[in-house]
């Protein structure tokens, strides 16, 4: 399978102090491919500058052979890749279909006139586009919350309407930014379960932040380690857990060297 | 919560000092005297007098009740004592004015001012006297109508306002319904030679005070049997109501008057501003000061293109087409929108605060230039243009107010249908998520730097429309028009009712500019109520009068969510 | 390669550098053609220059008070041309009163020290009432609320002072002392008043540039101004120091007021208008939170306003270019924001307005 995502030496520098520094990264397609490593690695830096919030310093990104790091962040959501966030950012004070219509925005086309006109095409393109978002809100398990204000929703189901608007976009790269923050055990499954859902069910392909080591070992293919905004392990789960430098990176030298490691 | 059950001295103290400063300023800043002239209730009040009672009355409300730790009956004693403190810097303001000569610095601490704070009294010593009983008294009232129960005291309240409010406009109805006698001798009943009559007053109050009640116990039950109607019934009743609302609106300007219909007309091109203006600030979220400048330029476009006077001399311009009215309309609309675009680019990347005064600016310079001897032989200078042409439909000639009216009527209707039309659409849905969150706005893959430029596009085109017709309707322009003050004023008129709220900006247009024009007091002291009005509402209503719904959540709880959320972590 | 070229470059930004290059050309080849003609003297260009300089003073004062509070609060303190148009109007019936009783003439240093401490005053009263009433209940509030109290505020206080002291200007009456001129070198006159006004203001400038580097308040103003939370965390009162910066920008805004109104007489209710926007100008020059940047931008603007219009415009034979000398000020307003919206200076904010 060819790889949907190319990191070549991205490098991302903030004044004096250096996030992401010369990564090489790959994504194959339909592949649920973590990235992990202690705070402040540069993995939300990383995200950033594939979803086009920052320009790398230096390094290409290639999405399906489409150079990324000029383009701006509504043209590379239009390519295909569409994310999710750390500390929730819905449009709080719409409601959650209204949410889901706006992510729905790249891959509608009516504009002023249609809609002052309501010409036909548009009144048939808002008809699709509201049962869509019903039929993301179902998926998502929201069903019957479409018209509660973003901002009154729980937390739970506040992640899940991200990702419901995430989806909206019909992406290929799907990018997920610490979906079980803040989850008990329950709904972390559950989480965990969705987004092998979301893999399965619509063919996408997924790049996960995510701090639960549980979730991470649980359903990632691929795992790539960043530490200091270099990439200092990547593989398959099995390989991560005892590779030394990991141990290392986040829980100290000492307990590198009680893994029996030379130091 | 302790019982409180001793007398709370210190806040009924506060209360009364803050009463008595706001009294003082009203005074000194001659509200007092102006509005004096002026009777709510002819003969026994004025309003004057009325603005103090306010002050007054609002003393000794919040310094009783519940909130102050004041329950029950120790309301009417702290509500009396804040009345007296009230009173007292009054009667202090009384005695030092004469002592200080304050009149060499304050031009407004007058004796007609000494007058009218003694009730007339030849006496300073009984004037005082009566004045710090009356504040006593009011106080108590205050405090008496805080501790009503919520029903009764809703009801009250609004019946003091509707009496106010009928006592400030005895003129405007008188001079409106006079045209049918039936209701002419019913009005030379509630109404004296200058405001209401005693019994019109009481009658006023009752039936409102009443009405309301009734309302508030009923209502429901009258609600849940209308809705129990068949959709038939349901049917009919909303096409009668547009009917009658459709009759209402073709009927008015035969019923206003010349006078009236032109002050409707002064509403109705603010309504077009506004309507415009919401959709970039109130859907789009980007605050345009300058947004004048779009006024000016619909307006000067208009003038240049249809002036007849031109020529080299002074009040001439040397470069017009002569073109009609009509001609010259959608060409105005369209430079607007140009220059909408055109003002819209530097600014794209700014947010917030540097927005607004750049677009400030921006107003500021347009009016600049064309007060300008650079750009005189073109645009007028400050001589302006005149001779600006009037619209024609067959016979019609537009240059009456009755006449105009009708223009602007369509005008705003064709305005409110496309601000409806956009609201519910694709284009309206991405402009509410850049108000929202612009970084993740364009995350969704909306264009930022067309969808702002739009927002201002279209703003301009209603704000150029008003312009052109305001030209038109004026038949000459002064740059000395299109002021800073008309940016705000149209700011604070979507504000007052409700950022991105339709029905707010009717709401609005009808109380910021209705009422300075129906009133000559309110409009010598336009700008200051503008100001404590914008300060107050938004530190106890932010969303407005007539709140587009989910702006009002977002105002009131934007505080809460500081406050940390049950379950988010920061990761 | 085109290709990457036009993904970055947009037509917006086509635009723009037009507009911006357009400017520039005007600029210079105004200066040109106005230098060449000749019309004006070195003597002319040395009374320009002087003028910009004093008024530009006035600027940088009002400035401060501008950033110190932006950079605290991140909001533009609308209303403080109101602040700096409080004290001086206020001044003025003292000045009034001295002067009718002769007490300014004979004792005009006392005098103008009373002068001073009046209108100061007036201006910290108005600014801490402002704080306390319209500013500190809307500190959490999302983003467009203070600003549009702040501009209702402006308006109240500006039609509030109409109200009390009247709509008609007022003169401050002559200073003899301060009358008159000094000649340098026989060719080049330079005001007395003009002098005093710069002095002034660069030894308050520097007091307060002092205070803020080296006292405590000083250094919590700028602990509050990196990070309010953290802040109030390492124990620092955040309410006391926020009325403090207030009271500071309205003690220099008062100050400016009393200097403007000996330079130029005239005061009103609508004085602090304009000179709000362009010191506001001032601040953006020189950086917002920079304190240094907005004596700096303060100075430039009142220079560039004063030789601006004759330097640039007159060669292109434009009538009365005095007219547009505010179009100059706002325009650089403009361009500032968008060619280095962190000012000459550099912002001295961490984090990124937003």
């Amino acid at each position: 399978m060819a790889p949907i995502l190319t990191a070549r030496q991205v490098t991302k520098r903030f004044g004096g102090l250096t996030a992401v520094n010369n990564l090489d990264l790959e994504i194959q397609e339909r592949f649920i491919h973590s990235v992990i490593g202690p705070n402040g690695a540069g993995k939300t830096t990383f995200f950033n500058c594939v979803t086009g919030f920052n320009q790398p310093e230096a390094g290409e990104i290639l999405l399906n052979g489409h150079h990324l790091e000029r383009l701006s962040p509504d043209r590379i959501t239009q390519l295909g890749i569409a994310r999710t966030y750390q500390n929730i950012r819905l449009f709080a004070n719409l409601t959650a279909l209204e949410n889901i219509l706006v992510g729905q925005h790249p891959r509608l086309k009516s504009g002023m006139l249609g809609a002052i006109f309501n010409t036909p095409g548009t009144q048939r393109e808002e008809a699709k586009a509201l049962a869509e978002a019903r039929r993301l809100l179902a998926f998502v398990g929201l069903t019957g919350k479409g018209d509660h204000l973003a901002r009154n929703l729980a937390y739970g189901d506040q992640r899940r309407l991200e990702i419901a608007r995430a989806l909206a976009s019909k992406p290929k790269l799907l990018l997920l930014d610490e979906p079980t923050a803040g989850m008990n055990p329950r709904e972390t499954e559950a989480m965990t379960a969705f987004i092998h859902r979301l893999r399965d069910e619509l063919g996408l392909t997924i790049m996960l932040i995510e701090h639960h080591m549980g979730v991470v070992m649980g359903i990632s293919e691929r795992i790539t380690v960043l530490d200091y905004g270099e990439k200092i392990a990547e593989g398959a789960p099995v390989e991560i857990q005892t590779n030394p430098r990991v141990i290392e990176a986040y829980l100290g030298r000492e307990e590198a060297e009680a893994a029996g490691e030379p130091a | 919560m302790t019982k409180n059950t001793h007398f709370n001295w210190l806040n009924a103290l506060r209360m009364g000092l803050i009463g008595g400063v706001v009294a003082l300023l009203i005074s000194l800043v001659g509200m007092v005297e102006e509005f004096s002239q002026r009777d709510i209730i002819a003969g026994v009040i004025t309003m004057g007098q009325t603005l103090l009672f306010i002050a007054i009355l609002m003393a000794g409300y919040f310094a009783a009740g519940r909130a102050a730790g004041q329950p029950g009956l120790n309301s009417l004693p702290s509500g009396a004592l804040a009345g007296l403190v009230t009173a007292g810097i009054l009667a202090v303001l009384v005695v030092i004015i004469p002592l200080l000569n304050l009149r060499a610095i304050l031009p407004n601490a007058s004796p007609a001012l000494i007058r009218i704070l003694t009730f007339l009294q030849e006496s300073l010593v009984v004037g005082i006297f009566y004045l710090l009983g009356a504040g006593a008294m009011i106080g108590a009232a205050g405090g008496l109508i805080n501790i009503l129960p919520a029903g009764i005291r809703r009801a009250v309240i609004l019946a003091l306002f509707w009496v106010g409010l009928l006592g400030l406009l005895q003129e405007l109805l008188r001079v409106t319904l006079t045209n049918m006698p039936q209701v002419g001798a019913v009005l030379s009943w509630m109404f004296g030679s200058r405001g209401l009559s005693v019994p019109g007053a009481i009658a006023v109050f009752v039936a409102v005070a009443g009405g309301n009640y009734l309302w508030a116990s009923q209502g429901d039950k009258v609600q849940d049997r209308i809705r129990a109607q068949p959709p038939a019934t349901h049917r009919a009743m909303r096409w009668g109501s547009i009917v009658v609302a459709i009759a209402v609106v073709l009927y008015l300007p035969r019923v206003l008057g010349p006078y009236l219909s032109d002050v409707t007309n002064s509403v109705g091109l603010f309504i077009l501003m506004g309507l415009g203006l919401n959709i970039v600030v109130g859907f789009a979220g980007l605050l345009d000061l300058g947004y004048v400048a779009f006024f000016a330029i619909g307006a000067y476009v208009m003038g240049v293109l249809t002036s007849s006077a031109i020529g080299q001399n002074a009040g001439q311009i040397v470069f017009g087409p002569q073109l009609s009215f009509w001609q010259a309309l959608p060409i105005a609309v369209g430079v607007s929108v140009l220059f909408g675009i055109i003002l819209g680019i530097p600014v794209l990347k700014m947010r917030g605060d540097y927005l607004a005064i750049v677009t400030l600016g921006f107003g500021e310079i347009i009016r600049i230039l064309a007060l300008s001897d650079f750009l005189k032989p073109y645009i007028g200078g400050s001589q302006g243009i005149v001779e600006v042409g009037e619209g024609q439909i067959g016979p019609v000639i537009f240059n009456t107010p009755q006449t105009l009216y009708y223009l602007i009527v369509a005008g705003c209707l064709l305005a409110l249908f496309i601000s409806r039309r956009l609201r519910d659409s694709r284009p309206g849905r991405a402009w509410k998520a850049m108000r929202e969150d612009e970084d993740v706005a364009q995350a969704m893959g909306i264009n930022l730097v067309a969808t702002k430029l739009l927002a201002f596009g279209t703003g301009a085109a209603f704000s150029g429309l008003s312009g052109a017709i305001f030209a038109s309707k004026i038949g000459s322009i002064y740059p000395h028009s299109f002021s800073l003050l008309i940016s705000i004023n149209v700011l604070s008129l979507i504000i007052v009712g409700g950022m991105g709220s339709l029905p707010g900006v009717f709401v609005g247009a009808l109380v910021l500019v209705g009422l300075p024009e129906l009133l000559r007091e309110f409009s010598e002291y336009r700008l200051l109520m503008y100001g404590a009005l914008l300060i107050v509402m938004m530190l106890t209503r932010p969303e407005g009068f007539w709140p587009e719904a989910t702006h009002k959540r977002e105002f009131h709880e934007a505080a809460a969510s500081e406050v940390a959320p049950e379950s988010a972590p920061a990761s | 390669m085109l290709r990457r070229f036009l993904e970055r470059f947009t037509l917006t930004d086509l635009f723009m550098w037009l507009v911006g290059g357009s400017i520039l050309a005007l600029i210079v080849v105004g200066s040109f053609l106005t230098l060449r003609a000749g019309h004006y003297t070195a003597r002319h260009w040395f009374d320009f220059v002087v003028f910009g300089l004093a008024q530009g003073s006035v600027y940088a004062l009002i400035a401060l008070g501008y950033t110190l509070v932006y950079g605290i609060l991140r909001m533009i303190n609308f209303a403080h041309s109101e602040v700096y148009m409080s004290g001086a109007f206020t001044g003025y019936f003292v000045a009034d009163a001295m002067n009718r009783s002769g007490f300014l003439d004979q004792n005009p240093l006392l005098a103008l020290l009373a002068l001073f401490a009046v209108a100061m005053t007036t201006s910290i009263t108005v600014a801490v009432l402002l704080e306390r009433i319209a500013y500190r209940p809307l500190r959490r509030s999302p983003r467009l609320v203070p600003l549009i109290t702040a501009i209702g505020a402006s308006f109240f206080l500006q039609y509030t002072f109409r109200g009390l002291y009247g709509s008609q200007n007022r003169a401050y009456p002559d200073v003899e002392v301060l009358d008159g001129a000094w000649s340098l070198g026989g060719e080049f006159i330079i005001q007395k008043i003009q002098v005093v006004v710069i002095v002034a203001a660069a030894v308050l400038m520097f007091g307060l540039y002092t205070f803020v580097q080296r006292t405590r308040t000083g250094k919590a103003m700028r602990a509050v101004s990196e990070d309010k939370d953290v802040a109030a965390l390492m124990g620092i009162d955040v309410d006391a120091i926020i009325v403090r910066t207030f009271i500071l920008g309205a003690a220099l805004a008062g100050a400016a007021g009393v200097l403007y109104a000996l330079m130029f007489r005239q005061v009103n209710f609508f004085m602090g208008f304009i000179p709000g926007i362009k010191a506001f100008t001032a601040a953006v020059l020189g950086g917002i939170g920079n304190i240094p940047g907005a004596m700096l931008g303060g100075l430039f603007l009142g220079l560039f306003e004063s030789v601006g219009p004759t330097l640039f415009l007159d060669g292109l034979g434009i009538p009365a270019p005095y007219q547009l000398k505010d179009v100059i000020a706002f325009t650089m307003l403009v361009l500032v924001l968008i060619y280095r919206p962190t000012g000459i200076l550099g912002e001295q904010l961490t984090t990124a307005k937003a």
